[in-house]
Formats: C-alpha cells, sequence, structure tokens
C-alpha cells in the first residue's frame, strides 16, 4: 500500500493517522479535513472553552514536533466530494481527485437542525467555530438561553450558560433526559442537577417552531404544548446525523453510518471506517474513548488486507456539568436492575452498578472517579476474550 | 517543604491528592513514595484519582500514562510531562518538597 487517504481530521482520523505511522506505514498519507484547523479536542468545547476558560491553543490534538514527525499532507478546509473507482480515488470539492491505495473513513457526524427558517441567534454546538459564535453571543451580558435537547451536550452548555450567568431553560421531549442511556432512576437524579443550579428543566413536549422575523434574530421558542419561551439565544443539541452523503454512489453501503464489521472494515478490504461516521459491528457509537480505539483497529486491518482484528471495548463516557463529573461504562438494558454501591445521590456523589443475573453489565458515577475506574477495569476485564 | 500524611496513612496502593497551588498528587507505589502534579496534562482531570500500576499511573478520563518515576507521558493522550516533586520520610512523616515552577522533570 503506498498511498492512505485519511478523510476526516479530527480525533477519530488524527488517531488513524498515528496508528498507520506507529504501525509501521512509511507510504504517502494524506489528511483531507472539511475545518481549517488542524486536530482538535471538542469535549471541552461545551465546557471550559464555552465558559472562556480554556483558549483554542490548549484544544490542540498534536503539537507542531509531532505533526512534523506524521510527515503527512494536510489537504485542510476541503470537503470530500465522492469515493469512486471501488475506492481508489477520493474526489475532493473543488475536482481535485485523489488517487489512493487505501482509504480511512473519518468523517464524523454533523449536528441536527431543526426545520424553518435561519435565525441568528440560534446554535448546534459541534466545531470550533461553532463554539466560537456561540461564545460570542453570549458575551453580550446576561439572556434568556434555551437549550433544545436535554443529552449531554444540552446539558453541558446549560450548565456553562448558567455558569455565565445567563437565565437558563433546557426543553427535552422525552419524559426525561437520557432515559436511554441511563434508566428512570438514574437519568431522574441526572435531572435534578439543572435544578440545583437554578437552570429551569421543561419535559415531554418537543419544539413546534422558532420564533422570530425571518432573517432576523430569534425570540423565543414556542412548545408543542403551546407555551412559549422567550429567549435571545437558543442551543439546539438534538443529536447528530453522520457525514456519509459523499459516499453516494461509492458503493459503500450505508445505514445511519458507514456499514463495517467489528474490525471497521467495508466491504472493500482497503477501505475502513472510524469514530461517529462508523456503523461497526451492528453498533454505531459517538464516544471520544471508541474513536480512539477504533483507529488502531481499523488500521491494523487496513494494512493486513483482512479483518485480523475486532474492536470489543466496553463502552465508556463521560460528561462534566455543574461541577459535577458523570462517568458511564457497559452496556445496560432496559431490564437491568440498579443499585446504589457507595454514597449517596442526594449528595451527587455516588457510584451506581447495573445488574443482570447477579452479574454487573455497566456502572455509573459522579464525583467517584476512583471507584468508577476500578468498576471499569473489571468490566473491561469481564469482556477479554478467555484465553484458550 | 509540605507535610503530607503518615506514612501508614498511605498504604500500598493508595494515593492522596494535597491542595497546593497547582495540586499535587502522592502515591504509594509499592513502598515507593512519589509526588508529582496531580492534573493530567491532557485535559482537566486528577492523577491522585487514576489507577497505580507499578510506577505508572493511568488517567481517569482519557488513560492517559505517566510514569512516576520521571513524570513523562508513557501513551497518548498525553505528550507533555507532568512535574515530579522530591519526597522525604522523617519520622513516619511524608513530606514534598514543591518543585521550583520552571523545574520540570523531563
Amino acid at each position: 500500500m503506498r498511498t492512505v487517504t485519511v478523510v476526516g481530521a479530527s480525533l477519530a482520523g488524527l488517531y488513524a493517522a498515528r496508528a498507520l505511522r506507529s504501525q509501521g506505514f512509511q507510504g504517502r498519507l494524506v489528511i483531507v479535513g472539511d475545518e481549517h484547523h488542524r486536530p482538535y479536542d471538542r469535549p471541552p468545547l461545551s465546557k471550559d472553552f464555552l465558559k472562556g476558560e480554556t483558549g483554542q491553543e490548549q484544544l490542540a490534538l498534536a503539537d507542531a514536533e509531532e505533526i512534523a514527525e506524521l510527515d503527512a499532507e494536510w489537504v485542510l478546509g476541503t470537503r470530500a466530494a465522492g469515493l469512486d473507482d471501488e475506492g481508489r480515488t477520493v474526489r475532493l470539492a473543488g475536482g481535485r481527485a485523489l488517487a489512493t491505495d487505501g482509504v480511512v473513513i473519518a468523517t464524523g457526524a454533523t449536528p441536527r437542525r431543526l426545520p424553518g427558517p435561519e435565525l441568528s441567534g440560534v446554535h448546534t454546538l459541534r466545531t470550533l467555530d461553532d463554539a466560537q459564535a456561540l461564545r460570542a453571543d453570549l458575551a453580550g451580558g446576561p439572556g434568556r438561553v434555551v437549550v433544545i435537547g436535554g443529552g449531554f451536550i444540552g446539558a453541558e452548555v446549560a450548565s456553562s450558560c448558567a455558569a455565565l450567568g445567563h437565565d437558563v431553560t433546557v426543553v427535552e421531549a422525552a419524559p426525561l433526559p437520557l432515559l436511554p442511556q441511563l434508566g428512570e432512576e438514574m437519568a431522574g437524579v441526572c435531572a435534578a442537577l439543572h435544578g440545583d443550579h437554578g437552570v429551569a428543566l421543561v419535559t415531554g413536549t418537543g419544539v413546534a417552531a422558532l420564533r422570530g422575523e425571518p432573517g432576523g434574530r430569534v425570540t423565543g421558542v414556542e412548545l408543542a404544548d403551546g407555551r412559549l419561551l422567550p429567549a435571545d439565544t437558543v442551543v439546539v443539541g438534538i443529536g447528530v446525523r453522520p457525514n456519509t452523503d459523499w459516499l453516494a454512489g461509492s458503493g459503500i453501503a450505508v445505514a445511519d453510518g458507514v456499514v463495517c464489521d467489528a474490525g471497521c472494515v467495508t466491504a472493500l478490504p482497503h477501505v475502513v471506517a472510524v469514530g461517529d461516521v462508523a456503523r461497526a459491528g451492528g453498533s454505531r457509537t459517538e464516544h471520544w474513548t471508541s474513536a480512539t480505539e477504533q483507529a488502531a483497529v481499523a488500521v491494523h486491518n487496513l494494512l493486513a488486507g483482512a479483518t485480523l482484528m475486532a474492536h470489543r471495548a466496553v463502552p465508556y463516557f463521560w460528561s462534566d456539568q455543574y461541577g459535577v463529573r458523570i462517568q458511564f461504562a457497559g452496556r445496560r438494558l432496559p431490564t437491568d436492575t440498579v443499585r446504589i454501591v457507595e454514597g449517596s445521590p442526594e449528595d451527587r456523589s455516588f457510584l451506581a452498578a447495573y445488574e443482570r443475573d447477579g452479574r454487573t453489565t455497566a456502572v455509573l458515577a459522579l464525583n467517584r472517579p476512583r471507584p468508577f475506574m476500578k468498576q471499569r477495569r473489571e468490566l473491561m476485564r469481564a469482556a477479554q476474550p478467555v484465553a484458550s | 517543604m509540605i507535610p503530607v500524611c503518615h506514612l501508614t496513612d498511605l498504604p500500598a496502593g493508595e494515593s492522596v491528592r494535597i491542595d497546593t497551588a497547582p495540586p499535587i498528587a502522592v502515591f504509594n507505589a509499592d513502598g515507593e513514595i512519589y509526588a508529582i502534579d496531580d492534573t493530567c496534562t491532557h485535559q482537566d482531570a486528577s492523577l491522585a484519582d487514576g489507577w497505580l500500576e507499578g510506577c505508572l499511573v493511568e488517567c481517569p478520563l482519557h488513560a492517559a500514562s505517566f510514569d512516576l518515576r520521571t513524570g513523562m507521558p508513557t501513551c497518548l493522550p498525553a505528550r507533555r510531562a507532568v512535574r515530579t516533586h522530591p519526597v522525604t520520610v522523617e519520622d513516619g512523616m511524608i513530606y514534598v518538597h514543591h518543585a521550583a515552577e520552571e523545574g520540570t522533570a523531563a
């Protein structure tokens, strides 16, 4: 394999590039990214960066020394427009075509938006540019912020906005935020964090429309139940759509993500997919840790020309909101029971175990990083295939 | 010189954070006492909460790993070292000698 093209220059793409070099690939390495920025870390965008406590420099995932070591050709600010010739040509917006022997698809995902005309003051948060725009909008002094969607992005933005002195309301269509991820009892504890810090949480109602003159600024959010929430700024955090449109006509199967096996390999052995865009082994995860882990597995298989390794990690994610660190690991089913192992939900500091047939399937911690880590390790050990 | 705790209060495999500015994490790695800056150089997480294995501590957030003896990261995502601080034990009491701001171990 003489040329490998990594399409996507964020976390998963960078880790794939690192893996290519560390696993001995000495050929031409091209990294294509639609943003103008070198790879940066997204998790702080909704937290310290939004609060102005972290600058752009601290977000860099690779320093100048590493960029030089990677010895890659960076094609930034350029969107991939197509994958042709059975995955041997990456077509770029603007017409340039890159001949390649291997492809790593790491194009990530794009936030879902609400239908309706464009209004200023309405934001999504995914990229550094998004975060800068929102930060600038919030700098005008205390205002009314409505966050649509109570998931982790929404909750973190609400927490940051409250810390900045804004009057914040979170709107969640489901009866509770994070219900599918955490179950009713624990989702209830996490939802209570909003109220602890003076943020209103409106649940069980969707959004009917955003109010505002077309071409002007948003003035409010009209809920499906008829209520109207006045707003100076609206942040929409209602999930993402994997960036697969550019693969239309490529022959690569797409179904809410790039369909690939548990080793991140598509039907073409020289095309692999990693990170938020990959539907690997039947599921798509949007977690920081899995993006980094998948890259090593995918590159191993890409260089081998066959699926020799599978990615079977225990899912792990975390969130920081209102000074509380929430960490979750494992695979929980709706029928699992949950038990507080130590601490207490009232204190917002505890470790909880999800259990099924006497086995621990997942763990959740609020402000208990140490015992959480121990439990996560045990889940990882239990998930290892038994050596024969 | 900052008193930490009695040696008997920090058994092997345990760690403690002291609230200096910036905070320092003190570890008992199988009988050897080490002190390093507590905050992971990758992102805001306390290494005193990390996973101790031999002379390595793994960050609880992103699994960056540091060598307690040198402060050097042993794997990604961390690429910058944490500072190490000299430790002494006198009359059963652990003391940390705060390294000067510019004195990195790396």
